[in-house]
């Protein structure tokens, strides 16, 4: 076994499932909303994503660009006139609502789209590596990995150094001694469901240009998303990061001996950790 | 013994229970229509293999017109769920009271639908699956051979593992390697069966000299094969196969070439089966090579409309401006045999009848001849399995980025003519 190429791989493969994780995390962080439907809003980007492509005849990384507004005004729309209503002292309502949403995505999509694998290409960038001696690293994860890395110190200077940040912190630690102060929760939820679109139409980016996909595929990667997010801590960005890494190394190493042990061995880290650490690694809020 | 459903036979046909107890049909009504029920996955991740059916139905329904046969199909969406599929079939037997089913594609449909109707005595003509998940598939206990028991009702045609074996090695005996075979297979039904140490692949390549390298099963939708490309590099393969997902495909296609892994050859199932899926991978899709089972240059006609098959591809290309696929030529042979069926059946509400005029059958179709004699398949699935013939091809990439199945192995079938011959991957 190449130890060094197989944990490379897993720390690159954690980057994925960061970005995966960081649009849902950044959610659960300020109101405690699990969106089920986070991986069918990530196709849903994805196939926008598709359609610029094709339609304008532009480079997938600039037609992110193009997609990134409509997806922050469709969480936006989506937080204030569904979401917003739902949420509350009782957790199952949100969960039921997007649950709901999300099979109501994938039907769209397949009525829109039908069942074709779909691809969004990249040219020669797909299959590009770059040779460092012992390990041969492919180009697009190590951008996957560097988009991981952006988006969490981005989201980072937008928490800690702005006053969106503030009232976003604010609200998630107390909601009503925020809105005493002059926030509106609902718009702040509103705000930060739509820069969570944002983080979703980058992770599309990256998932449609790694392999193909079509309408029902989005809940299939969400428990790692998941887990990558509690592992983490509660609100914790960089934690997330640190959490994809931990699945991903550990989903390689258990491949590496056998790969009937690649989906095991990264649940079973997740649970050793939340033994360990109840509160996941980095927990920014105790409630 | 005298059971539910037969009581409620005799007694509909001699009309006594008709007015006492107003539920029991008439299942004696000479001159009405005849209903043929038809499931199949309509939406979900299946549904690339539905895509003709509109168009096949609209063909059928115009010939069955100018034929005179009063005939309604009714359709039904599996939703690509095999428990959907079981739904619908019963709904279909019970509620529209159909005279024959017909199903198709994959053994998540196939095999439902045929067990619900062997449990109802519905006659059904089944296709799209390779014989063994759904012969063996349905067994009450798959792992042993004595216990196994043929159907009454449900007749199938496609091919088998053996086939595959037999497609894979003839090409791959066309090329020079050093006869070291990877696979690829999932832990899901299909990868399962294909990776079994005993009944699957395995002994067979080893019997035509090659030496298999299995990893083991891993999860479908996985989003990292380097362990996989790792013990292949490891164990110097040349040779690439499996029955893999469309995404997983293209994960492990482009990690291979990332990592600097080259076979010289690729060849899957499933994965590259509809040219929409082998042109996500641009160059990389160039000389992947698959099974075959039908094409528009299979030198067969259909019985409905005399078409040859690359009549029925043209017509099926110019009616929805979609690339012909695979399974075109069986969703259409389906229909052919559903039209024969009907034709030869003395009286099509005798469901035993049906099964037997089924058993009877000896049709050329536009996938090649279906008869249920037994040839090529062992004695226990005898009576219910007969085998179309199956070929091997690569895809070749056209300048304009569009892709062409070309036949390159003809040995277990000569009728079908090659196009070329087998290339190894740049």
């Amino acid at each position: 076994m190449n130890w060094i190429d197989t944990i490379l791989q897993g720390v690159l493969l954690g980057g994925l499932y960061a970005l995966f994780a960081a649009g849902l995390s950044l959610v659960f962080g300020i109101m405690r909303l699990v969106n089920l439907a986070h991986g069918d809003l990530i196709i849903l980007a994805a196939y926008l994503i598709l359609v610029i492509v094709s339609a304008l005849g532009l480079n997938p990384f600039l037609a992110a660009l193009v997609a990134m507004p409509v997806m922050f005004a469709l969480g936006w729309l989506l937080q204030r006139v569904v979401l917003n209503r739902v949420l509350g002292n009782d957790i199952l309502p949100p969960l039921l609502v997007t649950f709901g949403l999300s099979i109501v995505i994938q039907n769209a999509l397949l009525q829109g789209f039908s069942a074709d694998s779909q691809r969004i290409g990249a040219g020669a960038l797909e299959t590009a590596s770059v040779d460092f001696g012992p390990v041969t690293l492919g180009v697009m994860p190590m951008l996957t990995f560097a988009s991981a890395i952006l988006v969490i110190v981005g989201l980072n200077q937008l928490f800690y150094r702005t006053a969106m940040g503030r009232a976003f912190r604010a609200t998630s630690d107390d909601p009503v001694t925020a809105s005493l102060m002059g926030i509106k929760p609902a718009s702040v939820f509103a705000q930060a469901t739509g820069i969570a679109m944002i983080v979703v139409t980058i992770a599309a980016l990256y998932l449609g240009m790694r392999a193909n996909f079509d309408p029902t595929i989005g809940p299939a990667r969400l428990i790692y998303a998941f887990e990558a997010v509690i592992i983490g801590g509660l609100g914790s960005l960089w934690g997330t990061l640190a959490g994809g890494v931990i699945i991903g190394v550990a989903q390689t190493l258990g491949a590496a001996v056998n790969p009937e042990w690649q989906i095991l061995a990264g649940h079973v880290a997740f649970l050793l950790v939340l033994l360990v650490r109840p509160r996941g690694l980095f927990p920014r809020a105790y409630d | 013994m005298l059971t539910r459903r037969k009581l409620l036979k005799s007694a509909g046909s001699t009309g006594l229970l008709l007015g006492a107890t107003g539920l029991a049909t008439p299942l004696l009504a000479q001159g009405t229509t005849i209903k043929i029920g038809y499931v199949s996955p309509q939406t979900g991740p299946l549904a690339g293999f539905a895509e003709a059916d509109a168009f096949t139905i609209e063909t059928f329904a115009r010939v069955a017109a100018e034929q005179g046969l009063d005939v309604q199909v009714i359709v039904k969406d599996s939703q690509s769920n095999p428990n959907r599929a079981a739904e619908v079939a019963q709904e279909l037997i019970i509620d529209d009271e159909i005279h024959l089913m017909l199903v198709a594609s994959t053994p998540e449909t196939t095999n439902p639908v045929t067990t619900v109707c062997e449990g109802e005595g519905m006659p059904v003509i089944s296709t799209m699956a390779p014989w063994q998940p759904w012969f063996i598939g349905q067994q009450g206990n798959p792992g042993d051979p004595a216990s196994w028991q043929p159907f009454r009702y449900g007749y199938h045609y496609f091919w088998g593992l053996e086939d595959v074996i037999a497609v894979f090695t003839n090409m791959w005996g066309q090329l020079d390697t050093n006869k070291q075979v990877g696979g690829l297979f999932p832990n899901d039904a299909d990868g399962n069966a294909w990776g079994d140490p005993n009944v699957g692949v395995a002994p067979g390549f080893a019997a035509a000299g090659f030496t298999t390298v299995d990893p083991g099963r891993y999860q479908n939708l996985t989003d990292d094969f380097s362990a996989q490309i790792n013990a292949f590099k490891a164990a110097n393969v040349e040779i690439v196969t499996g029955v893999v997902i469309p995404p997983d495909f293209t994960t492990f296609r482009n990690q291979a070439i990332q990592q600097g892994f080259s076979p010289k050859a690729i060849t899957v199932a499933k994965a590259i089966l509809f040219p929409q899926s082998v042109e996500t991978l641009g160059e990389a899709g160039h000389n992947l090579s698959s099974e075959v089972w039908w094409t528009p240059s299979h030198p067969f006609k259909s019985s409905l409309t005399g078409e040859s098959g690359a009549d029925l591809a043209a017509a099926f290309t110019t009616a929805t401006s979609r690339p012909w696929t695979q399974p075109i030529g069986f969703i259409h042979s389906l229909f052919e045999m559903a039209t024969d069926v009907i034709k030869r059946a003395p009286d099509m509400t005798d469901r035993e009848g049906v099964a037997d005029t089924i058993a009877a059958t000896s049709l050329e179709t536009i996938v090649g001849k279906i008869a249920w004699d037994g040839a090529d398949v062992p004695p226990f699935a005898a009576a219910n399995v007969c085998k179309t013939p199956l070929v091997g091809g690569q895809w070749r990439r056209k300048d304009d980025g569009t892709f062409d199945l070309v036949v390159v192995d003809n040995t277990t079938a000569p009728a079908i003519p090659t196009g070329g011959t087998m290339e190894p991957l740049a």
